[in-house]
């Protein structure tokens, strides 16, 4: 059924298809909505589920933990101060390989207080061990859920699946909501091999000497080395069921490009506006969307950003001292390979600001009038 | 009264391993009772066998074996909780003399 929804109801959404077990939360805005809607369908019996109301991010972490171990599906949410509150926990349920699916929504770290998004929060927890997903529309964002539990289940992993503060958290777009049966016909229930009960007793995430410890977190990169695959294969059952895929990436006018954006998120979007501009210009210009970003899709990466001859990478994010978080990864994915094209790295829209297709064909600009960057990070949009 | 004997488990490849952290025996061999500064000795004469300190203990190195309590100094790291809660204060702390 198609309904107009806002980005936060659509997580909410995606958890309740997903039979979602056990929630638990803290509200901060630009989240609150989320929780709120779960809370409501708890409250009347339109989900089966336990909400806990926690006093803090850490506690509602650690209660999906302790729920996770006790094989229920867990969901959450948070945003910005809340997930770096989360983080120790964020270790626990992927260092003990709780496959809990949690909505982050994307927005920028205080000091100065901001509710507006940007990326620095979710990539802040980049090497938790958790996987992340960039969600640019809100359809996207129902659809990433429920992939997320079949994935995170499969490979005993938790996943975040991330949105941009108010340009997806609030904004009201058409979502086709699918039908509870097909749903559950493609996730079905929650049942891990190990879990806490009382017929089987065990001790979680004890005490481990040197003697273990190198070998759980080799089995933790090997588990997230199988998750590209495990998602092509997941989107493409995905389609077969509800008719819309769910890649790694989204590449939009790849194929034939000279010219590329990197992009991610709702800026994501904003760019496919862009390349067409720029291709009625004469530029055969493309966007790859990076949808997944943990793992990082090195293979895909590579294969589409090789056939371009000039790259431009667009971050809403910065790593002090380094550069764009993006920027630094796709770099990282063509390093040594002879075919790889120069790469622009450009930093955009911290705090929320917003990112326009002027500023995409000003990025396309300077990438296409230079043979190489003129600086390491390229700023687009600040007052300087 | 659960075998606290049991051996060490040590795995020799990542495969044998399960990927989630748990029971691989290190809360049985790793044996905390050297960290033990005073130990719990309990007063049969005063004892009322009613269970209070077994309940409290937090580790729980408190065993009931034919109704008395036995201390398992292997685990016990000498908190004194029980001792602090034994209605009937027959349970002192004695300072470890080693």
């Amino acid at each position: 059924m198609k309904k107009v929804i806002m980005g936060n109801h659509a997580l909410s959404y995606g958890a309740m298809l997903s039979r979602t077990r056990v929630i638990a939360a803290y509200p901060i805005t630009p989240q609150t909505q989320v929780v709120e809607l779960l809370s409501e369908m708890c409250a009347d019996g339109t989900l089966d589920a336990t909400f806990i109301k926690v006093e803090s991010e850490h506690s509602a972490m650690a209660s999906c933990i302790g729920a996770s171990v006790a094989g229920a599906r867990t969901f959450t949410a948070t945003s910005a101060q809340g997930l770096a509150l989360m983080h120790e926990m964020l270790h626990w349920a992927s260092g003990g390989r709780h496959p809990v699916v949690m909505g982050n929504i994307n927005r920028s770290m205080a000091p100065g207080w901001s509710i507006w998004t940007d990326q620095n929060d979710s990539l802040s927890e980049r090497d938790t061990g958790w996987m992340q997903y960039y969600c640019s529309s809100n359809q996207e964002v129902l659809d990433t859920v429920i992939q997320a539990f079949k994935v995170s289940e499969a490979l005993m992993i938790p996943a975040m699946v991330v949105l941009d503060a108010f340009a997806l958290s609030h904004t009201y777009e058409v979502v086709d909501v699918p039908d509870q049966k097909a749903v559950d016909r493609y996730l079905p229930p929650f049942a891990p091999e190990i879990r806490l009960t009382p017929s089987d007793p065990h001790a979680f995430g004890g005490l481990t000497s040197p003697e273990h410890y190198f070998e759980l977190r080799y089995k933790l990169q090997k588990d997230m080395e199988k998750a590209p695959a495990l998602i092509e294969e997941t989107g493409r059952d995905f389609e077969k069921a509800f008719g819309r895929p769910l890649g790694l990436v989204d590449a939009y006018r790849c194929d034939d490009a000279d010219f590329l954006f990197v992009t991610s998120g709702t800026a994501g979007s904003t760019a496919r506006v862009a390349v067409d501009a720029l291709r009625n210009e004469g530029v055969r210009a493309g966007n790859l969307r990076l949808r997944v970003f943990r793992p990082f899709p090195f293979a895909t990466v590579r294969k589409i950003v090789a056939r371009a001859k000039k790259v431009a990478v667009v971050d809403r994010n910065i790593s002090y001292g380094c550069h764009g978080i993006f920027f630094q990864e796709v770099k990282s994915a063509l390093y040594g390979r002879p075919q790889a094209p120069p790469l622009f790295g450009f930093i955009t829209g911290l705090g929320g600001r917003d990112i326009t297709v002027e500023h995409f064909k000003e990025m396309a600009a300077q990438t296409l009038s230079h043979d190489r960057p003129e600086e390491e990070i390229g700023w687009i949009g600040v007052k300087r | 009264m659960k075998d606290k004997k049991a051996t060490k488990i040590v795995f020799k490849s990542a495969d044998e391993m399960p990927a989630m952290v748990i029971s691989i025996g290190s809360q049985t061999h790793n044996k905390t009772g050297a960290w033990r500064n005073i130990r719990p000795e309990v007063d049969r004469s005063r004892c009322l066998k009613c269970g209070i300190c077994w309940k409290f203990c937090p580790e729980p190195s408190i065993d009931i074996v034919d109704d008395w309590p036995v201390v398992d100094y292997d685990f016990c790291k000498g908190c004194g909780i029980c001792a602090e809660e034994c209605p009937a204060k027959c349970i002192v702390m004695v300072e470890e003399q080693k």
